[in-house]
């Protein structure tokens, strides 16, 4: 066990060292030159070009620029945004809370909907199976741009049951200006997780060693939950973990939607503005949302199963 | 005689089939198992003995049906409501199946799937649970017995985990093991040392067993009886030692001529021609007239009632026949 958390840990690290140098190289690689972002409009003078050039360090060679960057991320120091003149950090951190909160919210919903649905199908053949099937076949082609349109329409705007935009005053405030933008990003994965779970556990059920269990005259509860549903979890867990690390990439359409000024507004915000160093800072920030989660899946299934504590089996 | 541990009378199973039809797997199944009796099940693949035996457990698939009647000390099985279901299993009657590794979920420890049984059913203590499991996997030869209980089914061998299979059953204490092939999934040298445990612990306790396996041989040398099955039906049953000497149903000469022999002066029966049939599959007549070197054309229209014989049943018009005929070219 120690071994394979030692293990992720260094896959995790390599994986952000190098998917850094893949942001940092391609954004100035990308075409038009950062300076041009502080000149706007205006033509500058070959000698005010030469002086913000040599402020931004672009006269360096790439490496070392990076190298400079790396260290400082490593520091904390995430650089200045190019268009507030803002730390990075103090942009970024303004809303990171409210993006986790966001991420937070859709996945406690996924995760209720998602199994309960899950679970009622796989445990109801026949006509319940079906309905939900049917529900969920639907939900699974709702993407979030098109759930937070309707839901705007509906809630926001004909009920005004919640703000279509922006998020109100102190945590209850903001927890109920999320509500719908959490909605619009659930339905999708709850759908998928849905038919997870549903397959999971009905393979479970058809496994022998639940017919040994029964056999023994164990309680059929206990039978559902500590052989069905325990061996079912290696496959939720594995949704799970992908479902929120996409719900992180998601954020970027429906923050923009709901006007929630979380890193996904940022992201967008500062991809139009060509805010490199802040562009860096928030990619980065989405890599590590995803290998952390990736590696928390893999973890989480070690502990359910053991067959797969031997590291490096999971990779 | 005492009142009968098990008994099985009528059982016919039927599944429902995808296009609406229904296919017979058991067809009338009778027998008779006094408590501490051994009794074997033989058959080709596909003849229901483990059918037979979900069917006592009422472990059947989804869509099939049991009738007849099944009695376990006297109560209506098939009748028994969930309370009841679970008080028969967990104490009355025990499983040991086939492939221990699929039938051991593999994601538990084996101390827990030992003790899981007697912790929730009969709230004996975890501390208590364990230590008589670590007594049981001791009886069924395991050396260090406390390791293994802190392991998983995947870290030891086939045979380690049948036999903590069995040491599982026996740790329940039941009235009747059902035991479906337990040493099929097994390295030759092993099956002889578990079917060996299985017998000597069962005697010790005074348990009935029901053994199923394809090795006639097998079920002769671990039991006092034996019912012969072929296409959901029980073809022959007779006690061991006149089995060996006088088999009397086609089928069963069949059987005990397709197996390998070391005595080249043994007579010998080539093996069975044909493939086995299942219960649905059959005619209206002898499911066996078609692969039988003995058949008639009466064989093939009219299903044979079981007869006496030898102190047995035998399900087969020409039985007496046979039987002369063979001892005549014995003499
Ligand atoms: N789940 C099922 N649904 C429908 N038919 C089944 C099912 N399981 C088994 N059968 C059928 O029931 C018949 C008896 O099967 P059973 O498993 O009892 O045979 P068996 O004597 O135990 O054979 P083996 O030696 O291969 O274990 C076969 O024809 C088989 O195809
Ligand atoms: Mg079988």
């Amino acid at each position: 066990m120690a071994r394979l958390l030692l293990h992720r840990l260094g896959g995790l690290l390599t994986t952000l060292f190098l998917s850094s140098i893949v942001i940092y190289g391609s954004l100035y690689l990308a075409p038009g030159s950062p300076e041009n972002v502080i000149f706007g409009s205006r033509t500058p003078s070959a000698a005010a070009r030469a002086a913000v050039r040599h402020r931004l360090h672009l006269d360096q060679p790439l490496p070392v620029r990076y190298w400079d960057w790396l260290t400082g991320v490593l520091h904390g120091d995430l650089g200045t945004s190019m268009v507030t003149g803002q730390p990075v950090a103090d942009r970024v951190g303004a809303g990171l809370g409210t993006t986790l909160l966001l991420v937070l919210m859709t996945m406690l919903l996924v995760v209720l909907f998602g199994l309960a649905m899950g679970l009622t199908a796989a445990l109801l053949p026949g006509r319940v199976d079906g309905a939900v099937n049917a529900l969920t076949s639907v939900s699974v082609t709702v993407p979030s741009f098109v759930a937070s349109a309707l839901l705007i329409s509906v809630f926001a705007v004909k009920l005004g049951w919640f703000p279509a935009s922006g998020l109100g005053q102190g945590f209850g405030g903001k927890v109920d200006g999320l509500v719908l933008p959490a909605v619009a990003l659930a339905v999708l994965s709850c759908g998928f997780l849905a038919r997870v779970t549903r397959n999971a556990v009905r393979d479970q059920l058809e496994r022998e060693h639940v017919q040994t269990a029964l056999v023994r005259g164990l309680p059929r509860a206990v039978v559902l939950r500590s052989h069905v549903l325990r061996n079912a979890l290696p496959p939720i867990v594995t949704a799970v973990g992908l479902l929120t690390a996409g719900t992180f990439a998601s954020t970027l359409v429906v923050e923009s939607a709901f006007a929630v000024p979380g890193i996904g507004q940022l992201t967008i915000q500062s991809v139009a503005q060509k805010d490199f160093p802040v562009v860096q800072a928030v990619a980065l920030l989405l890599v590590a949302a995803f290998v952390v989660c990736n590696a928390a899946s893999d973890l989480i299934q070690a502990v359910v199963d053991p067959r797969l504590r031997e590291a490096g089996s999971t990779s | 005689m005492t009142a009968p541990l098990l008994e099985l009378s009528g059982l016919t199973v039927d599944v429902a089939t995808e296009d609406g039809g229904s296919r017979t797997l058991l067809d009338g199944v009778d027998l008779s198992l006094a408590p501490g009796e051994a009794l074997g099940l033989v058959g080709e693949s596909g003849s229901g003995k483990s059918m037979t035996m979900r069917a006592v457990t009422r472990l059947l698939p989804r869509a099939a049906s049991a009738s007849g009647s099944i009695r376990f000390e006297g109560a209506d099985v098939l009748g028994m409501n969930a309370g009841e279901l679970r008080r028969y299993r967990d104490g009355g009657v025990g499983l040991v199946f086939q492939d221990p590794r699929a039938h051991i979920n593999p994601t538990r420890r084996i101390g827990a799937f030992l003790t899981e049984a007697l912790v929730r059913n009969r709230g004996v203590g975890r501390r208590e649970a364990l230590a008589r499991a670590a007594a049981v996997l001791a009886e069924v030869g395991i050396d260090d017995p406390q390791r293994r209980l802190g392991q998983y089914p995947h870290e030891v061998s086939g045979g380690m985990l049948q036999r903590v299979m069995i040491a599982s059953v026996l740790l329940a204490e039941p009235r009747l093991i059902l035991a479906d092939e337990p040493t099929t999934a097994l390295d030759v040298t092993i099956q002889r040392e578990v079917v060996a445990i299985l017998d000597r612990l069962r005697r010790e306790r005074g348990m009935g067993m029901v053994f199923i396996t394809h090795d006639l041989d097998l079920a002769l040398a671990v039991c006092g009886r034996v019912a012969v099955m072929y296409a959901g039906r029980i073809v022959e049953l007779r006690s061991a030692d006149t089995l060996h000497e006088r088999a009397a149903h086609p089928y069963t000469l069949g059987l005990l001529g397709s197996r390998p022999s070391i005595d080249a002066r043994a007579e010998r029966l080539s093996a069975i021609p044909g493939r086995p049939v299942s219960a649905f599959e059959s005619g209206p007549g002898c499911a066996f007239a078609p692969r039988c070197s003995f058949a008639t054309a009466g064989c093939e229209s009219e299903p044979p009632a079981p007869t006496e014989f030898d102190g047995g049943l035998v399900r087969c018009a020409r039985v007496e026949e046979i039987h002369a005929a063979r001892m005549e070219a014995k003499a």
